[in-house]
């Protein structure tokens, strides 16, 4: 049984339909990701899947259980961490205090400390900066923060969502690193990237997303030597 | 300049008065910038709690033994009104144009004012609030009354305690990011409605306390008190930078400063006798609005919008 079970989503804002009844899955221990271009609906189907938004119709199916209708502040409970387009950190928190928000439903203090220490290894900018409000940060360290701070909650399924966006190209090497790092300890992966050759390079399966629908999936392996993806992601002509 | 003591004292006691109250707008539009117009009415049920309590205990109890269950009623009855119009008037309109909850506010003032004004034993008119008997005090050359001295005690423990709060507790946390990005605060787990209740159930009860000392100050409290006290806050939370706690107390106590000493003083300025007492008194306190707007729109202690990315 998947992780996660996504079963013809269909997401509108207002009468615009930005998720047209898409339907993949996710196993525990994959990395799939979503490319494709701005408005094809790939950050409305994460914003979905970690309840912000409501969906139309279809079914979510995590962990066993339909999670359509619950809150985005219990969805974390379940075991999804999003961490969200444009890094959203709290800017005028501390890095320390960043990172606490994102334990901010695990009761156990000493797990939680241990977390923290972690994170600063991975990210040892973080650490040095920790009493530093989180918005002197620059773009990639506030990456690695929001990524820090989603791994906090110890979820079940990560969502990143344009991890790489606006960085410079050694800060994505990094990125993409450190989730190449994290998916060889296990961390289940829903990875929504523009950079796809990075993206399909690390992912198990993939999809390509055209406005609102998948128009093709596969592996990564197959999706990177597919001519089509080639033309109209990897800039190859 | 010889009573400039009692001018200072006079002016940081109602400017206390007003950051109390400033502490409700400020909370609540820090989370949902919403100005909730009818805060002003939440501190006048809040009075009429207190007088409420100080009613139904028996006649000749002592006002000193009776005011910590006046404080309760008044803080309680506070909170209620305060949950009780998000829940119900504020709520449903989330995420409607900013237009309709103002609007709301507005018919909720003028609602609860006539509660009172309908149905509150004999208060079409004014009525008497209890009052400490025995002589002033004087601290540092300033005569401070009875009534007054609640205020003076009052004001510092609560403002220490939200600080304490906000800075330190898991809620006051959560409650900063909520108010710095509310959906990123979903994704964290909390529960922002549940804040969001939080944040005017601390305003109602700051402005439940600000009301026993409006009574004990003035002796006197009617259904219209809402309205100015209302007025005064909110421009005083705007002055100080409105969403943040530490700005709606400065903001308070400048303008009560500034109106005190502007009615005292101002009509000893060659030129400008004509303007002298308190009939300018709000005349001041409006114009020090608009100047420091000029130079600071953000207020005294706020901070400009821009950080979000």
């Amino acid at each position: 049984m998947p992780l996660l079970e996504v079963e013809d989503l269909r997401v509108a804002y207002g009468k615009i339909e930005a998720v047209k009844g898409i339907s993949f899955t996710v196993d525990a221990g994959q990395v799939v990701t979503l490319i494709g271009t701005n408005g094809a609906g790939k950050t409305t189907t994460l914003r979905t899947l970690s309840g912000l938004l409501k969906p139309l119709a279809g079914k979510i199916t995590f962990d066993g259980e339909v999670i359509n209708d619950i809150g985005a502040h219990k969805i974390v409970a379940k075991g999804i961490a999003h961490s969200p387009e444009g890094r959203r950190i709290f800017p005028r928190l501390t890095i320390a205090e960043n990172l606490q928000l994102g334990a901010f439903l695990r009761k156990d203090t000493a797990g939680i400390q241990r977390d923290i220490e972690s994170a600063y290894e991975r990210f040892p900018i973080l650490g040095e900066r920790r009493h530093q409000a989180a918005g002197t940060l620059s773009g990639g360290e506030q990456q690695m923060l929001a990524m820090g701070r989603a791994l906090m909650s110890q979820p079940k399924l990560l969502m990143l969502d344009e991890p790489s966006m606006g960085l410079s190209p050694i800060m994505m090497q990094k990125i993409m690193e450190t989730i190449e790092e994290l998916k060889s300890q296990g961390t289940t992966i829903l990875l929504v990237e523009q950079n796809a050759q990075a993206a399909l390079s690390l992912a198990d399966h993939g999809h390509v997303m055209e406005i609102g629908t998948i128009a093709l999936s596969g592996t990564g392996e197959e999706l990177m030597h597919d001519e089509s993806v080639r033309k109209a992601y990897l800039g190859e002509d | 300049m010889n009573d400039l003591p009692q001018q200072l004292a006079s002016g940081l006691i109602l400017g206390a008065m007003y950051g109390l109250i400033a502490i409700g707008y400020t909370m609540v539009y820090g989370i949902v910038q919403l100005i909730n117009f009818a805060h002003g009415e939440i501190v006048m049920f809040g009075a009429f709690g207190g007088l409420t309590a100080w009613l139904l205990l028996p006649q000749g109890t002592a006002l000193a033994l009776a005011l910590p269950v006046m404080l309760v009623m008044a803080v309680g009855v506070s909170v209620l009104v305060g949950i009780g119009a998000e829940r119900f008037a504020y709520r449903p309109l989330r995420g409607a144009p900013r237009l309709a909850p103002l609007i709301t506010a507005i018919g909720l003032s003028i609602m609860l004012q006539q509660l009172i004004w309908g149905f509150y034993p004999d208060a079409k008119k004014a009525r008497t609030f209890p009052q400490f008997s025995g002589s002033s005090v004087e601290i540092l050359g300033a005569n401070i009354q009875r009534g007054e001295l609640f205020l003076l005690i009052a004001a510092p423990v609560c403002m220490i305690a939200l600080g304490f709060f906000v800075a330190k507790t898991r809620t006051g946390r959560a409650m900063q990011a909520t108010s710095q990005d509310p959906d990123t605060a979903k994704l964290m787990g909390i529960n922002t409605d549940r804040i969001i209740v939080t944040a005017f159930a601390i305003g109602a009860a700051f402005g439940g306390v600000a009301a026993i000392a409006y009574g004990l100050k003035y002796g006197q409290i009617d259904f219209k008190i809402g309205f100015i006290l209302g007025l005064k806050a909110f421009t005083a939370a705007v002055l100080g930078g409105i969403g943040n706690i530490y700005g709606a107390m400065v903001g308070g106590l400048v303008l009560g400063l500034a109106e005190s000493l502007a009615t005292a003083y101002i009509e000893h300025i060659p030129g400008m006798e004509l303007f002298g007492g308190g009939a300018w008194k709000n005349v001041w306190a409006f114009v020090l609005l608009i100047l420091v707007l000029l130079v600071r729109p953000q207020g005294l202690l706020g901070e400009r919008v821009a950080d979000r990315a």
